[in-house]
């Protein structure tokens, strides 16, 4: 491989979303040279997608919103399987990392007073998105886009030339991390245009990849998410952990068949709208669970002054967190009381007038009605639940999101642990701020820390990258499995894993189907070694998707197994078999790593990080019974020891 | 043309055919080019010959925007700001006022759009190639003095004034107070050169378009919202005035040859 | 319901290339795309295309469709007689790379010649005020999925590629607009960036750029004619020029 391109910075960012870009902003103005990789054109990371808001307590709504309540009401979602610092970071330092959007240029819908508005959302307690109508996600990614334009322009007045600290390899996908020794050496993979092969080199890499939504079949994920920093992680010898806990978002659109999974974002719920089932019901107020019995409306009467005077009254269960409404509505699609394509009725128009629908949610209106001839100002329309978001993710440190490899780093939906059992709705474009920031001081550290020592990768790893990555040019059926058979075709492979997964790993899972799925991926590995492409390297999807498969096996394989571990229902993951949560098991992180020196995975528990005692001063006693084990509740009422709750489980 | 540009610029991907559209792109750009054309001729036969541009009754007195200010001694009661002398015949009556009228309409910013794709096709259509080769905009003369736009609309402004001087008057005849459906097409009239003149944007721009903080200047807010509301059919009233200035026109002209022709309602 | 549609799909590279039939299945309620989805996974694996999120809201499926510029996620197919032939190309304006795919580094580049936002001097993170009437301008603006649809159609470019140095184009000068509107943006030369650098000036407001524009922004209408006006106050408006020499501020 002697004529590989190759490129030296200080720190590689793989992923332009908004995890990766605030990373690359801390790396290079910390002084570091940064080069950040991703798979799509600069601009369309996932990121922009995002609809409602990013959570912060910035309290400009109402005054007595601040971090501690947030802290609580992110750790209520996640079930108390959160790492408890994480989201203590996460809960303090939104605020600031909101408002230096604005100093990069990004205009938030108003307060009358003339900061940023923020608007309700599922399971949190205070109105605390900040949001611009219903493309919050778009204005994050060109707000980031725009300050690494001006961060450039700053580079070309200093060196003559705009990419001298900073730049943007798009179009570009990672196959391969490379290591030396223990340490990353940096980064392998190709132009999607032209199918050339480059190596990245760098003592750090921060992975900000996204999610795994692509391995299920209705998902409101693009073809970005493959998972694959979470099996870079992985082959790396990093630690996933979490990967049982999988977001369905309640409302996806299902109808017609070409939109099906599609999000509707939940703004609509937060901002006024209605469940209801075949029968008219307002079916929510049947599915309040025992934990959540105190903070929501009894009556439909009062959910509805809510939404005038939250200091009175108690908000509408069509607020709950996600996981809640998504099994509610699942529950009501099979009991048979759904609406004529599978899902239920949502519905805005009798709560908010059309001009208000079309300022609040522009493109919620404009996208049914151009997709799906439904006018949302008029009518109500059909949702269900839609594959959205991967709670688990690489294991980081809290503080510096840096694995257990060292100089990898991690940040974003492909991290694990601040969102615990469930995400709520606005914490993962806060979670990518926070955490992008951390992780681009946690690899400018790193960096300096290493002085003059630069890891190197090995020509032998080299060659291997090369070589994997050009196996499906290369496949052969007949060669491989003797038959005559004609090689596979790696779409339909793909549609198979992403049947598999829908099926047996949903949203209600069982001990048969999973061990049923963890069967089927293994034929699926088989199959996708033996699929073969056609044609050229340069700026051809049939090869790209043969290698993204790869990834998604790795990762469903981890989902599989740590479902079927996973011996109770906890936020987004639902036993049919084990339908309560169990104390026992709030204390337990499934680790899903290889055996090193393996392409082996296997699965090992750990105990999740302690909750301070002052934070959890903030909870009732009332309500730690319901989460907490006896002996931790007995440590927590001795008067001696005041000391935290350890997470132990055998 | 022949030098390699446009779509067959090479690097682009070469496609033989110079567009693909399959629709009826051609359609717009004709009948912007029929509507135009029409209006031009029109206007040019009634400015240049000079008659039945006016008629005065007992109760009515109407006068031809085309006409309005009539400056010539050969005016008569039509005169209602004094008169420069007798014009020659090329000399339209209006000197005052039609060719700013006819600037301002001219470089208004629909009006161009108009005319550069129907007339310049430039394009003809979206996405159409245009058929020359070389192309410098509104950098350089004459099409910069699009730019004076502005001076056009401040003109204008001051000759709807006078237009609704006309209409107010066309209600008083030699004897009185009248009202017949000259007088309701006079108004209507006035009311749409209004809507089309202050739709203008530049009108938006000297309201409130040229200011960053519209929270800080309640008043000019509130009428730069007025004029972008106008502005919203920006388009269609400049079809619609169209339509009525010939309407208007032409219905004086019929008068004045048949007076009692005129739909009387009062007097 | 389903049934068969005819084709004609761009497949190729600079070097050449030419519309290619095929017969696709096409099903009630799809897109484009849907069906561009099912030629690459049952008869051509290899025909490039981008797209992300299928719901227009990244702006990366951009093509001609029938010979306009359009999203491929946004095209319904119900829009089109089931007997028609559609015709699928890369955008016209931009090199080719291949099939469907584009280079749109143009795009890019035109961006970083823009001056960035730049803050208000004293003001801290936190502190900003603004007034919604005050930021729904530039919100419009900042709608923008970059699909770039519009510096597509724009003839200014597309039928003259000669003016690629000179012209922004539309995308562009609705970000101009969009600074230059911004309340708390401190820069005041803008609109006289847009006339000599970006060619405001080459755009004869034909609107095609709106028409193209999936996000329906009133590109024409709410930012270059108004970024034009605001060249005749700095450039063109003797009065303004007055006033500034003899010193009375406008803002
Ligand atoms: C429809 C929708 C709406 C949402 N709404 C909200 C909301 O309102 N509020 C909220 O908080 N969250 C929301 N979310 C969730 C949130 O948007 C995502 O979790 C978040 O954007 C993930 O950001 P990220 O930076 O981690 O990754 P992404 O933005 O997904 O970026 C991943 C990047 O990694 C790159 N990449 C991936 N693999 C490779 C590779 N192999 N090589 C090189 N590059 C690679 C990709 O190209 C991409 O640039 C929503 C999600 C969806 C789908
Ligand atoms: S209006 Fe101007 S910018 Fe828009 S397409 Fe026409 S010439 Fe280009
Ligand atoms: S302005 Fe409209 S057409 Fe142009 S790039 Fe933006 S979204 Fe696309
Ligand atoms: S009159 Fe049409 S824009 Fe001024
Ligand atoms: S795929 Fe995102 S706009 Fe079409």
């Amino acid at each position: 491989m002697s004529t590989l391109e190759k490129h030296s910075y200080d720190v590689i960012v793989i992923g332009a979303g908004g995890a990766g870009l605030r990373a690359a902003i801390e790396a290079r103005e910390q002084g570091l040279s940064v080069a950040i990789l991703c798979k799509s054109l600069f601009g369309k990371a996932h990121t922009v997608m995002a609809e409602g808001g990013i959570a912060a307590s910035m309290g400009n709504v109402n005054s007595k919103d601040c971090w501690q309540v947030h802290f609580a009401d992110s750790l209520r979602g996640g079930k108390f399987l959160n790492n408890p610092r994480m989201v203590e970071l996460h809960a303090k330092e939104a605020a600031d990392r909101v408002w230096e959007l604005e100093t990069y240029g990004a205009l938030f819908d108003r307060t009358k007073d003339g900061k940023i508005s923020q608007r309700n959302f599922g399971g949190h307690e205070y109105p605390r998105l900040a949001h611009v109508g219903d493309r919050t996600g778009l204005e994050l990614i060109r707000t980031f886009q725009q300050k690494i334009v001006s961060l450039q322009q700053d580079d070309f007045a200093e060196f003559g030339d705009h990419e001298a600290r900073l730049k943007v390899f798009a179009e570009m996908t990672v196959t391969e991390l490379v290591k030396d020794g223990d340490a990353i050496a940096g980064a392998f993979g190709y132009y999607r245009e032209t199918g050339a092969f480059v190596l990245f080199e760098a003592p750090a890499v921060i992975l900000a990849t996204g999610g795994i939504g692509k391995s299920f079949k209705v998902t409101s994920n693009s073809w970005e998410y493959t998972g694959d920093g979470h099996a870079l992680a992985l082959r790396a010898g990093a630690n996933l952990i979490n990967m049982e806990f999988v977001q369905f978002h309640p409302t996806g659109m299902i109808w017609p068949p070409s939109v099906k999974g599609i999000l509707v974002t939940e703004s609509v719920r937060g901002d006024g709208g209605i469940l209801t089932n075949s029968e008219g019901k307002r079916f929510m107020f049947d599915y309040v669970p025992d934990v959540f019995i105190d903070q929501y409306a009894k009556t439909e009467a009062e959910g509805d002054r809510w939404y005038e005077d939250q200091e009175n009254n108690k908000r509408p269960p069509e607020l709950l967190p996600r996981d809640e409404v998504a099994r509610a509505i699942n529950s009501e699609v099979k009991a048979g009381r759904g609406s004529p394509h599978g899902g239920v009725f949502l519905d805005v128009s009798t709560r908010l007038s059309p001009e208000v629908i079309k300022r609040k949610l522009p493109s919620m209106y404009t996208q049914f009605l151009e997709l799906a001839d439904v006018d949302i100002t008029a009518t109500p329309f059909e949702v269900g639940p839609t594959c959205h978001y991967v709670m688990g993710g690489v294991e980081v440190d809290a503080d510096t999101e840096e694995t257990c490899v060292p100089g990898l780093f991690a940040c974003g939906e492909v991290s694990g642990g601040m969102h615990g059992a469930n995400r709520l709705g606005g914490n993962s474009l806060s979670d990518l701020l926070v955490f992008g920031m951390r992780a681009g001081t946690g690899a400018a550290e790193y960096v300096r820390g290493l002085g003059d020592k630069r890891p190197a990768a090995s020509e032998a790893d080299l060659e291997a990258a090369g070589k994997a990555a050009l196996a499906p040019f290369h496949a052969d059926a007949q060669a491989r499995t003797g038959t005559t058979a004609a090689p596979e075709n790696p779409y339909t492979v793909h549609t198979d894993l992403q049947q598999v997964m829908s099926d047996l790993v949903g949203i209600i899972r069982r001990e048969s189907e999973l061990t049923e799925a963890l069967d089927k991926l293994q034929v699926l590995r088989v199959r996708a070694d033996d699929a073969a492409v056609e044609g050229h390297r340069q700026f051809n999807p049939g090869w790209h998707l043969a290698l993204d498969l790869r990834n998604m096996l790795d990762v469903s394989e981890c989902l599989a197994k740590s479902a079927l571990e996973r011996h109770e229902s906890r936020g987004g993951h639902t036993r049919e078999d084990y339908p309560t949560m169990d104390p026992n098991w709030r204390g337990v992180n499934l680790v899903c790593r290889l055996i090193p020196g393996t392409d082996t995975m296997e699965l090992i528990h750990r105990p999740v990080p302690t909750i301070r005692p002052d934070l959890l001063a903030l909870f009732d006693r009332h309500e730690l019974e319901k989460y907490l084990t006896a002996p931790e509740l007995a440590v927590l009422d001795s008067p001696q020891s005041p000391s935290s709750v350890e997470g132990e489980q055998a | 043309m022949e030098t390699k540009n446009g779509v067959d610029t090479p690097g682009r991907a070469p496609i033989a055919q110079p567009h693909l559209r399959t629709d009826n792109w051609r359609k717009a750009p004709l009948w912007t080019f029929i509507g135009l054309t029409a209006f031009v001729v029109y206007a040019t036969i009634r400015v240049f010959t000079q008659s039945a541009y006016f008629v005065e009754g007992a109760n009515f007195h109407y006068l031809s925007p085309f006409a309005s200010p009539c400056l010539s001694d050969s005016c008569g009661a039509a005169a209602e700001f004094g008169t420069w002398g007798t014009f020659p015949q090329l000399i339209p009556l209006a000197i005052l006022t039609l060719p700013f009228i006819l600037l301002f309409r001219l470089t208004c910013y629909y009006y161009r759009k108009a005319y550069y794709r129907a007339f310049w096709m430039s394009p003809a259509a979206c996405a159409v190639p245009e058929p020359r080769a070389k192309y410098s905009g509104e950098t350089r003369f004459p099409l910069i003095m699009q730019n004076a736009h502005r001076y056009f609309f401040f003109i204008v402004v001051g000759v709807s004034a006078i237009n609704t001087f006309d209409a107010v008057k066309s209600f008083h005849g030699t004897e009185g107070f009248g009202l017949g459906l000259g007088n309701i097409i006079i108004v209507v009239n006035v009311i749409l050169l209004w809507s089309y003149t202050l739709g203008c944007h530049s009108c938006r721009h000297i309201t409130a378009g040229r200011i960053n903080h519209f929270s800080k200047h309640p008043v000019r807010y509130w009428l730069y919202q007025k004029a972008s509301k106008l502005n919203g059919k920006h388009m269609q009233l400049a079809w619609i005035t169209l339509g009525t200035l010939v309407l208007t026109d032409a219905y004086i002209a019929l008068i004045s040859l048949h007076p009692n022709f005129d739909l009387r309602f009062i007097g | 319901m389903s049934h068969q549609a005819e084709f004609k799909v761009w497949r190729g590279d600079s070097d050449g290339g030419d519309l290619k039939d095929y017969t696709v299945e096409v099903n009630d309620g799809e897109v484009l795309l849907d069906v561009i989805h099912r030629l690459q996974a049952t008869q051509a694996p290899d025909l490039g295309v981008r797209w992300n999120c299928k719901a227009g809201k990244c702006g990366s499926c951009s093509a001609e469709v029938n010979g306009k510029p359009s999203l491929m996620c946004m095209t319904r197919m119900n829009t089109f007689d089931p007997n028609e032939t559609v015709s699928v190309t890369p955008l016209r304006a931009f090199p080719v790379i291949r099939d469907l795919v584009t280079d749109v580094s143009f795009n890019y580049e035109k961006a970083r010649q823009i001056p960035a936002f730049s803050p208000p001097e004293g003001v801290g993170p936190g502190e900003y005020r603004m007034q919604q009437v005050d930021v729904e301008r530039s919100q419009e603006f900042r709608k923008c999925i970059e699909c770039f649809l519009c510096q597509d159609v724009c003839h200014v470019v597309r039928d003259h590629d000669d003016n690629k140095q000179a012209f922004a184009g539309p995308r562009f000068l609705i970000r101009a607009a969009e600074l230059d509107m911004h309340p708390l943006d401190s820069r005041t030369d803008r609109a006289v960036f847009a006339r000599d650098e970006q060619g405001i000036g080459l755009c004869n407001i034909t609107k095609c750029c709106t028409e193209v524009c999936p996000e329906h922004i009133k590109i024409t209408d709410n930012a270059i004619i108004p970024m034009k006006e605001r060249v005749v106050d700095k450039k063109y408006d003797p009065l303004v020029w007055l006033g500034s020499k003899i010193g009375i501020r406008h803002d």
